[in-house]
């Protein structure tokens, strides 16, 4: 079974280690904030997405299960 | 089977295919209609509904077809269903915030026809168990509070409702009506978007399922309880039934509020206007999170997501403006650009600095400068960068605003690249006053 990444843009710092240690899947903008593929994480690319979720320093990012991705919106 | 959920006393249903429905009764310039002048047209609603009554309201909804009219559309019935579905006491949260400054439609509403809206939080608060309303409207709307206030207490006096209003003022910025926003600032905290999940159906105002519709969407569902799921269907189309408000400004006759079938074309919006009052380059579809649109693509166009997709816009709360070709449509989008950037919360980093970016680039084409860096190359990938990267959906609004413009105004881009520019230097797009 697969996962999905999930940045928590509000607690995000740009501290840019996920994509050094994730690059398979995490790239950085232009101010270094983290663009993440949208693509499922295989099983065999967990560990390096566990290992990146684990450095974050600010918590924003998680390795979701059959992730739930609804948007906030207006009215 | 009856075709509605609650039978009010009244003498007879409207003809399903005449307009005004929402602003019935309430003329130009007139203060809000009367609690006895609401009930002679509309009939009382009543004060408490069963289980069995709020189950099959919810099926009516959903049968209408009826979706939210705060820009982003949603079924309400589905809404309406996943609170009921929590099986807990939930609280009701009627959004007439209407934080866009283009947008007059919502306090129209709430000034015309306070019981109205007020009948939908009713409804909609006994259909989820919600004991307490929070009416939102924006701190500049002081007319539309009092009318809402007077509202409320003419009905408390009554003692027509089963449920307690309760009338709030959020702060008149742009993300403040955003649903988790006001969530946020009903329980105490900022009026910003927060990250979901939870979602405010599942946690929301005071910890409890909370219901969060716009007032619009709300005066519907008043309308649909008592005349039934076809008689909303009578006007509108398949996808998006019923009537809506929009909001037509710039260069028309009679610029204003018009209640308009879902589906009516442009150019019969802008006739019911008075015309235009001068020649037209672009009309700006769905407000400052929407779309331009060239005026030779736009004339044809019919009001409704369905056809405005093919012109990569929609209907969103229903703001329209009508650019005259002596305005200049890169300048008006440098304005709103600049002010989006401003109005973002400042939470996620992508936003903050990503808007600010594209506003910046945009004032640099709008003033004909050429850029060392970050010029107009770069804006392509910024707009598409930011989207889908907030808590909330800001920076993917502003980013649509200006790939439209970016298209629908290559001419005047290139007569800017030369120097030159098509506009009289009238700023044209409500703003409100810089606040940083």
């Amino acid at each position: 079974m697969s996962s999905l990444l999930r940045v928590n843009p509000i607690t995000c710092e740009a501290h840019g280690l996920c994509a050094e240690l994730f690059p398979e899947r995490i790239s950085l903008d232009d101010w270094g904030y983290p663009i993440v593929d949208p693509e499922p994480v295989t099983p065999e690319l967990e560990e390096h997405a566990r290992r990146a979720v684990e450095a974050c320093p600010t918590l924003a990012l998680a390795l979701l299960r059959a992730g739930d991705r609804s948007p906030s919106g207006k009215t | 089977m009856s075709a509605t959920a609650v039978a009010p006393r009244r003498r007879s249903v409207p003809d399903p295919h005449e307009l005004p429905r929402l602003l019935a009764g309430a003329g130009v310039g007139q203060g809000p209609v009367p609690l006895e002048e609401h009930v002679e047209r509309h009939g009382v609603l009543p004060k408490e509904i069963s289980r069995r009554e709020a189950a099959r309201l919810i099926d009516l909804v959903e049968a209408s077809g009826l979706r939210g009219r705060g820009g982003a559309g949603f079924p309400t019935g589905r809404k309406l269903r996943a609170v009921a579905e929590r099986g807990h006491r939930a609280v009701v949260v009627a959004n007439g915030s209407e934080g866009e400054p283009a947008s007059a439609k919502d306090k129209v509403l709430l000034r015309r026809v306070p019981h109205l809206v007020l009948d939908g939080a009713a409804l909609a608060s006994a259909t989820v168990g919600a004991a307490e309303a929070f009416i939102v409207v924006g701190e500049g709307a002081e007319r539309e509070r009092l009318a809402i206030e007077d509202a409320v207490a003419e009905r408390e006096r009554r003692r027509l409702d089963g449920v307690a209003f309760r009338v709030v003022t959020v702060p008149d910025r742009f993300v403040a009506g955003e649903e988790t926003a006001l969530v946020n600032f009903l329980n105490g905290g900022p009026a910003k978007p927060t990250f979901t999940p939870p979602r405010p159906f599942e946690r929301g105002v005071g910890g409890l399922p909370t219901l969060v519709q716009n007032v619009e969407t709300l005066a519907h569902l008043a309308l649909v309880a008592r005349y039934g799921p076809a008689w909303f269907r009578g006007l509108g189309t398949e996808d998006q039934p019923g009537t809506a408000l929009v909001t037509l400004d710039g260069a028309v006759g009679r610029p204003g509020v018009y209640e308009i079938p879902v589906g009516l074309p442009l150019r019969d919006l802008v006739e019911r206007a008075g015309g235009v009052s001068a020649p037209i380059s672009a009309f700006l579809v769905g407000g400052y999170f929407g779309a331009w649109i060239g005026v030779q693509n736009a004339v044809d166009l019919t009001l409704s997501n369905t056809g405005l997709a093919a012109a990569g816009a929609s209907l969103g709360a229903g703001t329209i403006i009508a650019l005259p070709t002596g305005t200049c449509g890169v300048v008006e989008t440098a304005r709103v650009a600049r002010y989006l950037a401003g109005e973002s919360a400042r939470q996620c980093g992508p936003c903050l600095h990503g808007l600010d970016a594209i506003a910046t680039a945009v004032e640099h084409l709008a003033a004909r400068k050429k850029q060392r860096r970050g010029g107009s190359e770069d804006l392509p990938r910024w707009t598409a960068q930011v989207k889908g990267r907030g808590a909330c959906r800001h920076p993917d609004g502003a980013a649509r605003l200006v790939e439209s413009a970016l298209t629908v105004f290559a001419d005047e881009l290139a007569r800017h690249a030369r120097g030159t520019c098509t506009g009289d230097g009238r700023p044209l797009l409500r703003l409100p006053e810089a606040r940083r």
